[in-house]
């Protein structure tokens, strides 16, 4: 990067001398690339101008790969859709009207790479950056969640990653005080080495506070708070996320910290504070956080989304490493940082403010009515750019994509001719298995690392489908949210999979008795510049988009991260979806143990059919992966998400279960566990039970209702259509799980085969 | 008359609001306290909730007790006044020295979240008088460094005086000495326990409201009406 030198590169420096030969290669910069930034100056940049350029015009920042196909998100939501939005793709996060005055904001965020290297500060940042972006959005932070995929479980470099990711996760949102309603940990190969760090972060504010971050208003103040700046985190975004692991020794061969950032979790749950109280005192024109390539990307993006230009004086960030330079200073991705613009009248409350919460609050520069962004240091211009150059108008790829040839070979591979379990015994075996594998254990070993109870609204949270936070106690509204991504499906076919995706958070949501409201992704996938990879993130957007207006949901947000591969094996491509629902009345929350009522009837709501392409049961017992995943149909998700709604808010439901991975068999047993309740299931005595107990089919639920209901619900079903059938009943006086005519297992039995896993491998 | 508990907030405070929930739903008041400012303004008692105050990057509680607010607190206490604290809180007083002992770091090494059966050793401080003696009550712990220590003159002294007021039932979570969840003070106004009786107010976002029971005993220590 910089190199250390006596004479500052000024932007007159640079005009005098095009020839000097500039590191951009090194910076991630291609050929082109470099000579556009030359043409949008008129010359070449100053060594904190190409620092500026190569980290926003990153991947990671740019979105250059995947802008081409983004755009269909935009191009798919209908007016209808946009209804309910209040800010959608492009800010920092989305935000949804929930009724009642109230908005909600949500959003995920990869922090792969940083996590791969360093698992527990990799993860605590990633925590800390999503929580920023809820923040900047005006919004109170109110619960996190955290989608996560490694390699084998009983790989050894899974022993180093896992619980340093999940230390990293609990030791910063623990800090922060922000409950953990969910989330996800998938195991699967392609993960080794390459680890997915996905972190979500819910946040309500009302209507009339949403802060847009842009800077408006000439003579308008730029102040700088939070943490001091320093020398952590330097390329992390242009070297760490965009291609390649190589070390960070700089160019100029002074010693950089690591390029993962350091996390300080007591800093930020200050910050969160101070700025909520800001936005209180309406002090704030508008707000931005500081994450991936610290000061460059904040400053640009709040004077692109301005009206004017932007003058910052570098000499007056606060630092707490000696002999920085411009460009360092402009890149450094020292955590807990915000900047705002303020109009001069409200500049001394601010500084009041910061003061009562020990915030280092710095005036740094102010709107000006010119056109470029213009930063100085020590008396001498370094930056005068064009913000949107920098913020917005990135390079764009059309990277070349096409349906790889062994997709077919994929696809014919199907679990037909695998061995299927028969006898009883064998059903019984299966099942045991099944619970206790990797794959369907109990997550608690991990959950019960991570606060679920702090600011007393969490309504439901794992083991739940959905993690349920009541947003406002005196009408007790409440929204709720849930991750997923079976990439085992989006691997055997892409559209599909990432309708499947989709489906299954959908239905996650409304069987906790909420209404899907809205859509985000973080969307994981291998290397863009490889056709076959492309393809795939073609082809799952196209299905996620399709699905969501399909549904009648938009897509509010979203994140991209490529290059997710070792060599030439990239992961297994991982949409993960995120859905939000809202809820009129957390009280009429659908929980998931059974017992809740005496004697409750168990219906299965939805088809069976033999379907294990991809399924959990050909992946542990036999280590297949072929074929095609199970149908969708999103329009009998849409129906089953209206019953369930319509049954929590009726009182007519006291539990149910999504069916997924595992099917059946894991939805009785997890119920049962989760409400220390024993049940009788009944099978259909005219169709394989091996299919009806593995087969995950898209589309099910499995609900409990008191006996009392039974037939009012069951005549809901019927009138509108979605097939049901009574499939057993609660025992709250036995501790067995009985499935008829099948196998009989103890509740110890089962609960030790599935809660004994995890921590025999990373206790 | 309606009684009035404070709850302190220092900087990394987390369960404050929860803190003055509790105290709500038990009939009492609410006020908040700031940690930087000495006035208790006229409170009757006060909760010091749970979070991680300046971070506890040092040791848990350590520089929050010499917050004014606090130095408040143990004058007061000195005089009688009722005083609980959880989790952070009561390392805060273990710190400040209003109670003996320390946590430390749980003996599995990870932060603990689950929901926690205790039972209630002792039914006569200002915080447990409405529990039954022996009673088997659920509430969440959450907590890294949970794990109660203290020399043994000073563990026998707590056992001998029956000083313990809540013990963990079944497997020890954390490590503590004698599955010690909670004490009290000697004169038994101050009593400072790991576990969270503000998460356990409501069925529905807590295992139970078992511990509503800790409010309304300082609500009887007080004198005052509960609702």
């Amino acid at each position: 990067m910089a190199t250390e030198t006596t004479l500052i590169d000024t932007t007159a420096h640079a005009a005098e001398t095009p020839e000097t030969a500039q590191p951009y290669a090194e910076l991630g910069l291609a050929d082109d690339e470099y000579q556009r930034i030359r043409e949008i100056l008129g010359r070449r940049p100053t060594e904190a101008e190409l620092a500026m350029y190569s980290v926003m015009w990153s991947e990671h920042c740019s979105y250059k790969s995947s802008k081409r196909h983004l755009g269909y998100f935009g191009d798919t939501t209908t007016p209808e859709m946009r209804e309910k939005m209040l800010a959608g793709i492009g800010e920092n996060a989305g935000v949804v009207d929930v009724g009642d005055g109230w908005a909600v904001t949500f959003k995920v965020e990869s922090h792969n790479h940083p996590s791969y290297v360093e698992p527990y500060q990799g993860a605590a940042t990633g925590v800390g950056g999503i929580v920023r972006d809820i923040l900047a959005m005006g919004a109170r932070p109110l619960a996190v969640a955290d989608p996560l995929r490694f390699g084998p479980a009983d790989a050894e470099d899974t022993r180093r990653v896992l619980p340093g990711v999940v230390a990293g996760v609990a030791g910063y949102g623990n800090c922060l005080g922000l409950p953990n309603v969910g989330g996800e940990v998938v195991f699967d190969k392609t993960y080794a080495g390459n680890p997915l760090v996905n972190a979500m972060c819910v946040g309500a504010m009302r209507a009339e506070d949403l802060h847009l971050a842009h800077a408006s208003g000439a003579g308008n103040k730029i102040i700088l708070f939070g943490a001091r700046t320093g020398l952590d985190g330097i390329g992390g975004v242009s070297v760490l996320a965009s291609a390649t692991f190589d070390g960070d020794e700089s160019a100029g061969g002074r010693k950089k910290l690591p390029s993962v950032q350091v996390g300080d979790p007591f800093t930020e749950k200050v910050l969160i504070e101070c700025c909520l109280e800001l936005f209180a005192k309406d002090v704030v024109v508008g707000i931005q956080d500081l994450g991936g390539a610290g000061l460059s990307c904040a400053t640009s993006e709040l004077a692109a989304a301005g009206d004017g230009g932007m003058y910052v004086d570098l000499d007056r960030v606060p630092l707490r490493a000696e002999g920085m330079t411009a460009a360092e200073i402009l890149s450094s991705e020292s955590q807990e940082r915000m900047c705002a613009v303020v109009a001069p009248s409200d500049v001394d409350a601010f500084m009041e403010i910061c003061r009562k919460w020990d915030v280092i609050a710095t005036e740094i520069g102010e709107v000006t009515d010119g056109d470029n962004l213009v930063i100085s240091w020590h008396g001498e211009t370094v930056v005068d750019v064009p913000p949107r150059t920098v913020a917005h108008q990135g390079p764009v790829y059309d990277r070349p994509y096409a349906r790889p040839a062994s997709q077919d070979a994929i696809q014919s591979a199907t679990p037909d001719s695998l061995t299927r379990p028969s006898t009883p015994d064998e059903l019984r075996e299966t099942l045991l298995r099944l619970v206790s594998s990797p794959d369907l254990a109990s997550r608690e070993w991990v959950t019960q690392q991570y606060d679920r109870y702090v600011r007393g609204n969490t309504v439901l949270a794992q083991p739940a489908d959905s993690g349920m936070i009541r947003v406002d106690e005196s009408s007790s509204r409440g929204v709720s949210v849930s991750t997923d991504c079976n990439s085992r499906y989006v691997y055997l076919d892409p559209y599909r999979g990432a309708q499947l995706a989709l489906a299954e958070a959908y239905r996650n949501v409304a069987a906790g008795g909420a209404q899907p409201l809205a859509v985000t992704n973080c969307l994981n996938f291998g290397s863009p510049e490889d056709p076959g990879v492309m393809w795939q993130f073609e082809r799952a957007v196209h299905g996620l988009a399709d699905g969501c207006a399909e549904l009648g949901v938009p897509v509010t947000g979203g994140n991209v991260s490529f290059y997710n591969q070792t060599g030439d094996t990239a992961i297994l491509p991982t949409p993960v979806v995120g859905v939000l629902g809202v809820i009129d009345d957390v009280r009429r929350r659908i929980p998931t143990g059974i017992g809740n009522e005496p004697g409750e009837t168990l219906l299965l709501l939805g088809d069976t059919r033999d379907e294990f392409g991809g399924s959990v049961w050909a992946h542990v017992v036999h280590g297949h992966l072929g074929g095609t995943p199970p149908e969708v149909d999103l329009e009998r998700e849409r129906l089953l998400a209206e019953i369930l709604v319509a049954g929590s808010r009726d009182g007519m439901i006291s539990a149910a279960h999504d069916l997924s991975d595992g099917g059946l068999a894991q939805a009785v047993v997890e119920m049962a566990l989760v409400g220390q309740c024993g049940a009788r299931l009944l099978l259909d005595p005219d169709a394989d039970p091996f299919v009806q107990l593995f087969s995950e089919s898209a589309g099910r639920v499995l609900v409990a209702v008191p006996r009392t209901e039974e037939l009012r619900f069951t005549e809901m079903c019927s009138a509108r259509g979605v097939p049901w059938r009574k499939c057993g009943v609660a025992d709250e006086q036995s501790n067995q799980l009985e499935i008829q005519d099948v196998a009989t297992f103890g509740l110890d039995e089962l609960r030790e085969a599935w809660e004994g896993t995890l921590p025999k491998l990373f206790a | 008359m309606t009684a009035r508990i404070g709850v302190i907030t220092f900087p990394g405070t987390l369960d404050d609001g929860d803190a003055a929930r509790a105290v709500r739903h038990s009939g009492a008041e609410a006020v908040s306290l700031w940690h930087a400012d000495a006035d208790l303004h006229g409170v009757d008692a006060v909760v010091v909730p749970g979070g991680f105050s300046y971070g506890d990057y040092l040791r848990c509680g350590a520089i929050a007790r010499f917050a004014p607010a606090m130095t408040s607190v143990i004058d007061a206490a000195g005089k009688g006044m009722p005083v609980l604290g959880i989790c952070n809180g009561f390392q805060i007083l273990c710190e400040a020295g209003l109670l003996p002992g320390a946590l430390v770091r749980n003996d599995k090494l990870h932060f603990v979240c689950r929901d926690q059966w205790l039972r209630v050793e002792n039914t006569t401080t200002s915080w447990s008088t409405r529990y039954d003696s022996g009673a088997e009550v659920l509430i969440p712990l959450k907590s890294g460094e949970g794990g109660y220590m203290a020399d043994k003159p000073t563990l026998d002294r707590l056992e001998g005086d029956g000083r313990v007021v809540f013990r963990y039932v079944g497997e020890n979570p954390n490590g503590s000495r004698g599955d010690i969840a909670g004490i009290a003070s000697e004169s038994g106004r101050i009593v400072g326990l790991m576990p969270h009786p503000e998460h356990a107010i409501d069925a529905l976002t807590g295992p139970s409201d078992d511990g509503l029971g800790m409010f309304y005993s300082a609500l009887d220590a007080l004198g005052a009406v509960a609702a």
